[in-house]
Parts: structure tokens; C-alpha cells; sequence
């Protein structure tokens, strides 16, 4: 098999994963660690495209993975941090129960 | 393919399934952390690095720290009675297999336009610097905004509301 074609099997089946775990669990928290697994699946892609790619010694690949990286380390700060801020208003997390925008 | 290649995509994959499947909340962010540590490692096989050992500083170093604080912050440790899953699971499930299909089925059939390098690209964290301080800084600089930026806003969301100071 093409090296380049098992990784990108496999980022899509962590992206799968990650869906389905984003759409599936009730808990935000969990709804979350699905969003981090699609992200890293996107970074996976594109680390293995740098490295198969025809140019890797510009880098564009492995730039956008990095500021991938950090980008998706700012959502989870500020994700986690709306999580607990709605758990103090409303003493929840499940994502059923959470259907008002009013505090 | 190489068999290490194999485990490594399979510990992963059983990392992330185990991550959205088990139904201990802590047990999930544990399975998250050896998902991260799948791709890390992943990172490695793929002679990048500095990509590697940032997803090991970044993911398994803070995220998944965050994950369990949250967790532990809002008592969420045990099983809720109603089950974990959402009331619609069923159409998620079937969308994210639809998804997968697409995704597989594209992959599998471009593979004669997929180019196939196998030289070793020679990156130094030397070039990665020097990309970073030349062709990237605007970029860089704009990350270095967003991360303050993220930072004060969940420290001010998070933040402790005073009684009555609304």
C-alpha cells in the first residue's frame, strides 16, 4: 500500500471517530475530546502530505501543522473554561439538558 | 508498510474509539492522552519532529491536563443514570459513517494522483526557526495574539462570579 494512502486511511478513521464521538455522547466534555480527535486527525493529513508531498523542504506543511496545533490548544482552553462556566450556572453538563440561551 | 506502522495506527485508533466509547468520563481523557500519544509518535515515523514533540508538549502536556481538571471540576467522575449517549445517537452514528465512506472511498481511489516521495526531507529545527522568524512571522505573531487573547478569555469566563455584581 502507498505509505501516504495508510496514513490518510487512518487520519480518516480518527476523524470518524471523532465525529461520531461529537455527536453521539451527551456530556460536553466528551463533545469536546471528539473535536480535539478531528483536529488531530486534519493535522495528521497534513504532516503526511508534507512528508509525501513533492516540496517538503518549504515546510508549508509542517507550519500549518504547528499553528494548527496552537490554534487547537486556544479552542480547548476556552472551551473547557465555558464548560465550567456553564456547569456553574446550571450544575450540568449534558448537552440535552442545556436548551436555554438565558442564564 | 512497516509493522510498526500498523501497531502504531492501532493503538490509536483503539485510543480514540476507547476515548468515546467507555463510559467512565476519566477513563475517557486516559484513552484521549494514548490517542495523542499514538499520533505523536505517528508524527515521529513521518521525520517531523518538531511536530511530534510539540504534539507531545501541547496535547498530552496541557490539553489532556485540562480535560481532566474539567472533569474533575464539574463532578462529572461518575456514570449519569440516563445513559451516556445523546438521544439522536443513532443519526450521529450513521453520519460519521457516511463521513468515513466518503473520506476512505476518495482516498482509496485517488491513490494514482497521490505523489509518492520517499526521500528523506532534511529538516533541521534550525530551518523551522528561520522559517518562523522570515516567511512566517506574520503568522506567528497572530498566533502569539490569539493565544493571549484565549488565554485572558477563559480565565475571564471561568472566572468566579461575584453575588449580585451582574
Amino acid at each position: 500500500m502507498n505509505p501516504l494512502t495508510a496514513y490518510l486511511l487512518v487520519a480518516a478513521l480518527l476523524f470518524a471517530i471523532g465525529l461520531a464521538g461529537a455527536l453521539t455522547r451527551r456530556n460536553a466534555i466528551l463533545v469536546l475530546i471528539g473535536i480535539e480527535l478531528m483536529l488531530n486527525a486534519a493535522n495528521l493529513n497534513l504532516i503526511a502530505f508534507w512528508r509525501y508531498g513533492p516540496h517538503p523542504e518549504a515546510l508549508t506543511g509542517m507550519m500549518f501543522a504547528i499553528f494548527s496545533i496552537a490554534v487547537a490548544a486556544a479552542e480547548a482552553a476556552v472551551g473547557l473554561g465555558l464548560v465550567i462556566s456553564i456547569h456553574r450556572h446550571s450544575k450540568t453538563t449534558d448537552l440535552d439538558a442545556m436548551n436555554r440561551m438565558k442564564g | 508498510m512497516s509493522l510498526l506502522f500498523y501497531l502504531i495506527a492501532a493503538l490509536t485508533v483503539v485510543g480514540g474509539l476507547a476515548a468515546i466509547l467507555l463510559k467512565n468520563t476519566v477513563h475517557c481523557a486516559l484513552a484521549l492522552t494514548v490517542a495523542f500519544a499514538g499520533l505523536a509518535v505517528m508524527f515521529l515515523e513521518l521525520d517531523a519532529q518538531f511536530a511530534g514533540f510539540a504534539q507531545i508538549l501541547v496535547y498530552i502536556g496541557a490539553v489532556a491536563i485540562l480535560v481532566v481538571f474539567a472533569i474533575l471540576l464539574t463532578r462529572n467522575a461518575e456514570t449519569p443514570k440516563d445513559g451516556v449517549y445523546s438521544r439522536n445517537w443513532f443519526a450521529g452514528l450513521v453520519i460519521a459513517a457516511g463521513v468515513f465512506a466518503v473520506l476512505g472511498w476518495a482516498v482509496v481511489h485517488s491513490t494514482r494522483v497521490l505523489p509518492h516521495e520517499t526521500a528523506m526531507p532534511a529538516v533541521t529545527v534550525l530551518d523551522i526557526g528561520n522559517a518562523l522568524m522570515g516567511r512566517y512571522v506574520l503568522p506567528l505573531e497572530i498566533v502569539a495574539l490569539l493565544l493571549t487573547a484565549a488565554l485572558i478569555g477563559a480565565v475571564i469566563v471561568a472566572m468566579h462570579e461575584k453575588e449580585g455584581a451582574k
